[in-house]
């Protein structure tokens, strides 16, 4: 019975982000745009993702606004949220 | 709040054979009927992510109007950089995405029976109701200021009518004429949006008209991005604007319609366009539903936007206490999509995860200078905190393309935003 009740209880169900991934699509499109320049995220390498939020926490890498974001992160919670972008259809 | 799900159920015919086997929250989650209020960049926002988290609940989006008119970027109609159809966003997408929308307003909610009664007499049961209705306007908080007086000095803080009605105002004013903008205590919706409308109605004025003079009165001593706003007036618009802060008497007191006049505490200022910003509270059936608290806004639980007041309403959005979190639309937004996944794992029956949120908002100062304020947030000590070390603002010594690269990226947020929401 349990088996059975997991997966109603699972069918169809998106896994919830980790704290802050939400987020990001208030500005990153979910794909690419000629719209704007912000990149989209979904389905991206999550290392690359990491070590941007690295750079950009650093300011070894410079940017507007990302450079503020970042460094409301952990690596840890970059990596959370790395893995789950890499994953949304 | 789990046990009140299971209770009703267990009283459901078809619901209590499989009771007896399945954990309640399981059925909960298959079956429930979320219904959220206010279709802006909180309610609709919400109503999707919460389709997408569970594709099985049952959402209704009730909203009276059918064509929603965003308040960001509606400055830039005022100073005739931008079309009012730009502003605008309809449902049908998220019809399609099998939500029920209910283009009604909502009358009364029964807290107790969990019913949401809509202005046609239809009712709306719900197991969870997300609130997400905005703001008002307080009339004649400010002596003098009522809805007749808005229509001569129109507030245009509700994006639509007045917005275009300051606009044509501005137009039919002749060179030399004065503007006076009156902007509102904390808290208010978007609290850097008076200065970026003080800065765009300064480009206006250069442009065409530039014998004229803005005048802001404020009841603040000091605003969002403040440094940011007043380096770039001293250096696009000097002599056109002047900021009178609350020590230097800029709080106003009373209006006066039939003269167009704003008093403040020392002075009166009579002005050829008057645009009042008023002092706001949640909107009404914030009250009706007796969320809200002595200072018009709504108390909400840090983690999952659950009312402080009453159990299976959450508040999102400007009407809520977000803590450090400002009402603005991307700040709405994000609340909103934080909300969908606490609503989804309390019919679980799960504990929802503190989560972080992110806030950008951005504001022009002129078509192609634009600047910026961020922020990262998460539950501490029962509020929405800042995490400390993050967000601020733009550098202050950002050299000509720094500024363009944000003005752009001002227009692609919105169009994300939006495509996000109702697109």
């Amino acid at each position: 019975m349990l088996p059975l009740v997991l997966q109603i209880a699972t069918a169809g169900v998106a896994a919830e982000p980790p704290p802050g991934a939400s987020s990001c699509s208030g500005c990153h499109p979910p794909s690419a745009s000629a719209e704007t320049k912000v990149p989209p995220l979904r389905g991206r390498d999550p290392a690359e993702i990491v070590s941007a939020m690295q750079a950009f926490r650093s300011g070894e890498r410079s940017s507007t606004v990302m450079g503020r974001i970042a460094k409301g992160f952990s690596d840890d919670e970059s990596k959370a949220i790395a893995a789950w972008l890499s994953v949304q259809p | 709040m789990v046990r009140s799900t299971r209770r009703k159920f267990l009283s459901g015919g078809v619901a209590a054979a499989g009771a007896a086997l399945l954990p309640a929250p399981v059925l909960a989650q298959a079956t429930a009927r979320i219904v959220v209020l206010g279709g802006g960049f909180a309610g609709a926002a919400c109503a999707r992510a919460l389709r997408r988290v569970d594709p099985r609940f049952q959402v209704t989006l009730v909203e009276p109007n059918p064509i929603f008119t965003a308040c960001p970027f509606s400055n830039a109609v005022i100073a005739g950089l931008r079309s009012i159809e730009a502003q605008r966003f309809g449902y049908d997408a998220i019809r399609k995405e099998g939500i029920t929308v209910a283009l009604e307003q909502a009358t009364a909610v029964d807290t107790q029976a969990r019913r949401v009664t809509l202005g046609g007499g239809k009712a709306l049961d719900y197991d969870r109701l997300v609130l997400a209705p905005g703001i008002a306007i307080r009339w004649n908080a400010l002596p003098g200021y009522d809805e007749a007086a808005a229509a001569v000095m129109p507030h245009a803080w509700l994006a639509g009518d007045q917005t275009l009605l300051l606009r044509r105002q501005l137009e039919a004013m002749p060179d030399g004429g004065t503007v006076v903008i009156s902007a509102p205590a904390n808290p208010f919706r978007c609290p850097p949006g008076p200065y970026e409308r003080a800065s765009l109605i300064a480009y206006y004025l250069k442009k065409t008209k530039p014998r004229s003079k803005l005048i802001v009165l404020d009841a603040k001593d000091s605003f969002s991005k403040q440094r940011l706003f007043e380096a770039a007036w001293r250096q696009l618009y000097p002599e056109l604007i002047e900021w009178v802060s609350l020590s230097n008497g800029g709080r106003v007191v009373s209006v006066d319609v039939k003269t167009r006049t704003l008093v403040t505490d020392f002075d009166s200022y009579k002005a050829d366009v008057a645009n009042v910003i008023p002092p706001q509270r949640a909107a009404e059936i914030a009250q009706l539903a007796d969320v809200a608290d002595g200072t018009g806004w709504c108390p909400i639980d840090p983690v999952t936007f659950e009312s402080r007041l009453q159990p299976n309403i959450h508040i999102i959005g400007d009407a809520a206490i977000a803590g450090a979190m400002p009402k603005s639309a991307f700040a709405a937004n994000a609340q909103a999509k934080v909300c969908a996944d606490a609503v989804a794992a309390l019919l679980r029956g799960d504990a929802p995860s503190p989560p972080k949120l992110i806030n950008t908002c951005y504001s022009l100062v002129a078509p192609d200078y634009g600047i910026s304020i961020a922020g990262v947030y998460h539950p501490a000590g029962g509020q929405l905190a800042d995490v400390e070390g993050a967000g601020g603002v733009s550098p202050i010594d950002a050299p000509a393309d720094f500024r363009a690269l944000e003005a752009a990226y001002a227009e692609a947020w919105f169009r994300t935003i939006t495509a996000q929401t109702f697109g």
